[in-house]
């Protein structure tokens, strides 16, 4: 079996974000970029099932800009086998990166697609949904841990409720949520290796999508300071004061 | 009037309380028609439905399938009944749930239109605000006209309606070729402790250092269960070593958007406050008045916390 | 190398040259280096993040020795690249300020504002479509050494581990990600840590390289990026400031910046000398931003970034002696930053070519220290000596003096003296005595309305993190002594020289007090383990990639 991992390159995690001063987006001059880290749990995933026999071979794939060669070339060096960039440097939406990454999964044949549940730049938690749509197979999002017997996947989902499980045959679309691993770290002649690791670029026009309806983006904001400041006297006021506002 | 779909997510017997907060949303927009997806012996979903204002009518769609929730079953339903159930629907709407995650992308993708994740505030019939890099940025986004609006909606955006309405339950149908390759198993074994998972519980109590010590914190998880509350720490109290690190709220550990935040001997760093910025209502007890948690709390009381944790519990006894 | 090391087996990598630190200087003799020699193996190691995530710098640059390097630059400058305006040179009191004669070190004409951090990514691109191997988020952990006395050579430098969890030990155990550093050895191996370099510091007391040197003495700089409200800025606009908040005794003194855009930098530096234990250097840097000059400029705005860094400012008479066999000092890890002109980095790119140079001809590091001292960055160290130093006596004599030096070129026919900072407190009971601390304070800021409220609320803008269950690399010898000698003798300093208030006096819950090291909001400045008055602090490299995500700094 042939994995084909999604991954997107986002704002690093440990960046405070910030709105631009004309507010329509973020600062993104000289803010240090990563793999969203959904999707690198995503290929550790991967790699795991290939390390147990489960699968042949881990393609990661991203849909962006030049640029996120680097995050291919990290995922390379945690030991992805190839890579494919589809260069875009205008922003694809969800729609068009599941219609996108349709045209991937096809061409490669994959029998499984592992993608982050979300990433976290646009916070969408769309994409995986959708492509299982296109491609008329099962998903399984938010996953936290995955199992593969034969030609099924159990796997046990985060859900509001606590934890569930499904089983879908493959191939299928799986979304990973935190939980399910903690990623290698990269190691240092691996690094070297990875340059030698094939990736491929081509344009994103080259997969053919026909682009659905797109949102229109408009005004970048930061979020609203809280209000606070109002200082209750005593115990009992607190309580009365919560019930008040139907929190107790 | 446009036509609203809010598809409810429910596990047979309750209707998520989301939904109440979702039909607050729904109502903005137009004539809300609450669609229930449930096996033959799960209706009881509908009535709850139908009790909520600003709810005209209430789908009542049984099928075998569909007693469990899985998005491969129930999305081509959702899709059909969007695009053709009395003429189609201008807007479909899910509660930002799980179940609404999980489902209306794949609903979205069928009918081949864009989907609005977190909806937090709407302008006007096409336009709304949403928040994105985990709500350190807001967004406003436009969908285009001549197709459906399709949305998930941020429930801890809304306040729930009241449940004086009496809209009447109507089957329908929405035939589709199910597929079989996805299968329900059932919710997991909860492994250890009972609290709730401070990630997504609606109530948490936290502390600080100005609890003191590892033993002092029993007093945390002594409210946190009086109230069904999970347990969260400060960057503070973890590298104090009163709790462990996967209890930490902030910046560094857990992002969390619970109703109510009860922050005991916390001082309110920034690097804390990122972590509760989308709290509904946000209580601090600490014997510094001038902690820069009180300038965010929407309730402070300054005090000590091992004289005002025991009156707290006591108060809570006596008003049930 | 140590107990933890036996067992574990280490991949080992061999090149010809190993670069650990990628600054200006580590970064400009890669680049130099394999120009000259193209078919040399050179790897880079940064212990950041990414390039330019540990970078902070003022900064105004002397473009001349970047421009020989990577003349190309000018083509493609830096996010932030402003070219020098006006420069102005203030004394401030407490309401006022007056305009002094700029000192001639100081004029900046054809100089450029610049992010030097944004810089390093730029030479890093370079160096490696040279075909240098960069490795950020790998941090040198100890120098290679092999041979005993006189045949102890560096053969290269063993990697941090990943993936240790704290267990009470000092290493800490491997955890289930666990991934051994590897081991580098290299023909040559060169250290461009930076301002007091961990492994600088092993080499140093290894190779007692600093035997003919006088003490080093060392600075502690904050930095603020702050987006002001239209209009109030002029792009290329240089000020500097001595005197309030701090009185004539303590060393220090202001930069602002005038960046494009509604931006400035604004910042601090105060010499770690400062005698009084009960000085908080963040603190006096606050104050500043409350005179009624600063305040009007940055009322309103907002803080994008901070960070703080000590600064090297032994200069001639303390640089050690930079060459040992098998490996080089460059940059500021050696100490050659020249202090009047506050800029250290053109000097720092130029020890990096000159080191290049020197292993392309001489084929090994062997007088390379020579080399240096009789170059054109050596001898603008030495006609400079003398002006720091004169600062021990106050800031008025210090002036006179830096005007003196700076008529004789350097041709004074004698060598001031410096210090060590690490003893330069007095005891709580002197200071109380003599109580210019209190003075001090007397005539600052009671309330202070500007941004940060506190060092919590100013680190979040470093964007430091550090991977929550490695153990503390902040390694204090003996803590019992924090508790009971320290706090007698000095009040635990820590707690206030520390800019991010890693150090905390705490309950420890029977009465007395202990020490908390919140190790995780390190920013790698380093002034620990400078100014511990007892040298119980020893600044280790944490995991690799761990510290602050310095933007645009």
């Amino acid at each position: 079996m042939k994995i084909l991992v999604g991954i997107k390159r986002v704002i690093d995690y440990n960046v405070r974000v910030q709105v631009n001063r004309e507010g329509t987006g973020v600062v993104k001059d000289g803010v240090k970029m990563s793999i969203n880290p959904f999707d690198e749990i995503a290929v550790e995933e991967a790699l795991r099932m290939k390390e147990r026999g489960e699968a042949e071979e881990v393609v990661v794939v991203s849909v962006g800009p030049e640029a996120a060669q680097q995050q291919l070339r990290t995922a390379l060096a945690m030991g992805a086998d190839r890579a494919v960039l589809y260069q875009a440097e205008e922003e694809i939406q969800p729609l068009a990166a599941a219609r996108a990454l349709l045209q991937i999964v096809q061409a490669e044949d994959a029998g499984l697609v592992l993608l982050g549940k979300q990433a976290i730049d646009d916070d969408a938690n769309q994409v995986g949904q959708m492509l299982a749509a296109l491609w008329d197979r099962p998903q399984a999002t938010f996953v936290s841990k995955l199992e593969r017997s034969g030609d099924t996947l159990k796997a046990m989902r985060e859900v509001d409720a606590g934890l569930e499980n499904i089983e879908v045959d493959l191939p299928a679309v799986v979304t990973v949520d935190l939980r399910l691993n903690e990623p290698r770290f990269v190691k240092m002649p691996d690094i070297m290796k990875a340059k030698r690791k094939p990736l491929d670029i081509k344009p994103f026009a080259e997969l053919g999508v026909e682009m659905p309806p797109q949102l229109e983006v408009g005004a970048h904001e930061p979020p609203p300071k809280r209000q606070g400041g109002t200082k209750v006297e005593s115990v009992a006021a607190l309580v009365q004061a919560l019930k008040d506002k139907g929190v107790l | 009037m446009s036509r609203v779909l809010l598809i409810a997510d429910h596990d047979g017997k309750t209707l998520n309380t989301g939904i109440a907060r979702t039909v607050a949303c729904a109502r903005q927009l137009g004539n809300v028609h609450v669609a229930v997806f449930h096996a033959p012996d799960g209706d009881a979903p509908c009535a709850a439905a139908a009790k909520l204002d600003g709810v005209s009518r209430v789908l009542s769609v049984r099928h075998e399938a569909n007693g469990a929730p899985l998005a491969a079953v129930l999305a081509p339903q959702i899709a059909r009944l969007a695009a053709e159930h009395e003429g189609g629907y201008d807007y479909v709407l899910a509660p930002s749930t799980t179940f609404g995650k999980d489902v209306l992308p794949r609903v979205a993708a069928l009918l081949g239109v864009p989907q609005v994740s977190d909806l937090m505030e709407v302008i006007d019939a096409r336009t709304f605000k949403r928040p994105i890099y985990a709500g350190n940025v807001i967004t406003t986004v436009k969908v285009p006209e001549g197709i459906p609006v399709l949305a998930t909606v941020r429930i801890a955006s809304f306040q729930a309606v009241g449940e004086a309405g009496e809209a009447p339950i109507v089957a329908a149908q929405a035939e589709a070729e199910l597929p079989t390759h996805s299968r329900y198993l059932g919710l997991a074994e909860s492994g250890g402790s009972d609290r709730p998972d401070l990630q997504s519980a609606p109530r948490v109590v936290a502390g600080g250092r100005g609890v003191g010590s590892k033993e002092n914190f029993e007093i945390i998880f002594k409210l946190a269960d009086r109230i069904g509350a999970a347990v969260g720490a400060s960057r503070a109290a973890v590298d104090a070593g009163y709790v462990p690190n996967d209890m930490q709220v902030g910046q560094t550990g857990k992002i969390i958007a619970p109703d109510l935040y009860i922050a005991i001997g916390i001082s309110g760093a920034i690097q804390h406050m990122t972590g509760i910025k989308d709290a509904g209502c946000i209580v601090a007890i600490n014997k510094d008045g001038d902690a820069p948690i009180f300038e965010a709390a929407d309730f402070g009381l300054v005090g000590d916390l091992f004289t005002l944790l025991p009156e707290l519990e006591k108060a809570l006894d006596a008003a049930g | 190398m140590s107990a933890h090391d036996e067992g574990i087996e280490r991949d080992v990598m061999e090149y010809d040259y190993a670069i650990v630190g990628g600054g200006p200087a580590g970064l400009a003799c890669a680049i130099r280096l394999k120009a000259k020699l193209p078919e040399a193996n050179i790897c880079l190691l940064e212990k950041g993040s990414e390039i330019g995530a540990h970078i902070l710098s003022g900064c105004v640059m002397e473009p001349g020795p970047l421009d020989e390097l990577m003349p190309s630059w000018r083509d493609n400058p830096p996010a932030i690249c402003v070219p020098a305006g006006t420069d102005e040179f203030r004394f401030y009191t407490r309401q006022r300020s007056y305009k002094l004669p700029t000192p001639p070190q100081m004029h900046n004409a054809g100089n450029f504002i610049v992010s030097l951090g944004e810089l390093c990514k730029q030479m890093a691109a370079q160096a490696e479509s040279l075909g240098v191997e960069v490795f950020p988020g790998f941090p040198g952990r100890h120098p290679l050494i092999d041979g005993e006395g006189d045949a102890a050579r560096v053969i290269g430098v063993r990697c941090g581990d990943m993936g240790r969890e704290a267990d009470g030990t000092p290493d800490g155990r491997p955890g289930d990600n666990f991934a051994p550093g590897v081991d580098i050895h290299a023909n040559v191996t060169l250290f461009a840590e930076g301002c007091r370099g961990s492994l600088s510091k092993q080499l140093i007391r290894r190779f007692e390289l600093d035997r003919d040197a006088m003490p080093q003495t060392y600075g502690l700089g904050f930095k603020e990026l702050w987006q002001l409200p239209e209009g109030r800025t002029t792009p290329g606009l240089i000020q500097h400031s001595v005197g309030w908040p701090l009185d004539n005794a303590t060393y220090g003194g202001s930069f602002v910046y005038h960046l494009d855009q509604d931006r400035v930098y604004v910042g601090y530096v105060v010499g770690l000398d400062y005698a009084d234990p009960r000085f908080s250097p963040f603190e006096a840097f606050q104050q500043f931003k409350h005179h009624p000059d600063m305040r009007a400029l940055l009322a309103g705005g907002e803080i994008i970034a901070t960070g703080a860094r000590t600064i090297i400012e032994g200069g001639w008479q303390a640089l050690p002696k930079m060459d040992m066999p098998g490996a080089l000092l460059i940059g500021d890890g050696a100490g050659t930053l020249n202090v009047p002109k506050i800029k250290g980095v053109h000097q720092a790119i130029r020890s990096g070519m000159l080191a290049a140079d020197h292993l392309a001809a001489a084929g090994e590091p062997a007088g390379y220290d020579a080399a240096f001292r009789a170059s054109a960055a050596g001898e603008e160290l030495r006609k400079v000596r003398n002006i720091r130093p004169g600062f021990n006596r106050g800031l008025w004599f210090g002036m006179a003096n830096a005007a003196l030096e700076t008529v004789l070129g350097g041709r004074s026919p004698w060598t001031l003296k410096t210090h060590s900072d690490w003893d330069s407190l007095n005891s709580l009971a002197a200071a109380r005595a003599h109580d210019g601390q209190a003075a001090m304070a007397a005539n600052w800021e009671a309330e202070r309305s500007l941004p940060p409220r506190d060092r919590l609320a100013s680190v979040y803008f470093a964007n430091t993190a550090h991977e929550e269950a490695q153990p503390v690399h902040l390694r204090v010898a003996d803590t019992s002594i924090c508790a009971t000698r320290c706090a007698e003798e000095y009040g635990n300093p820590c707690t206030r020289f520390c800019p991010v208030g890693v150090y905390e006096m705490v309950d420890d819950g029977q009465g007395g007090r202990q020490l908390q090291i919140n190790a995780s909001n390190c920013v790698h400045c380093k002034a620990c383990d400078i100014k511990d008055p007892y040298q119980v602090i020893d600044w280790v490299t944490p995991e690799g990639g761990s510290g602050p995500n310095y933007q645009t700094m």
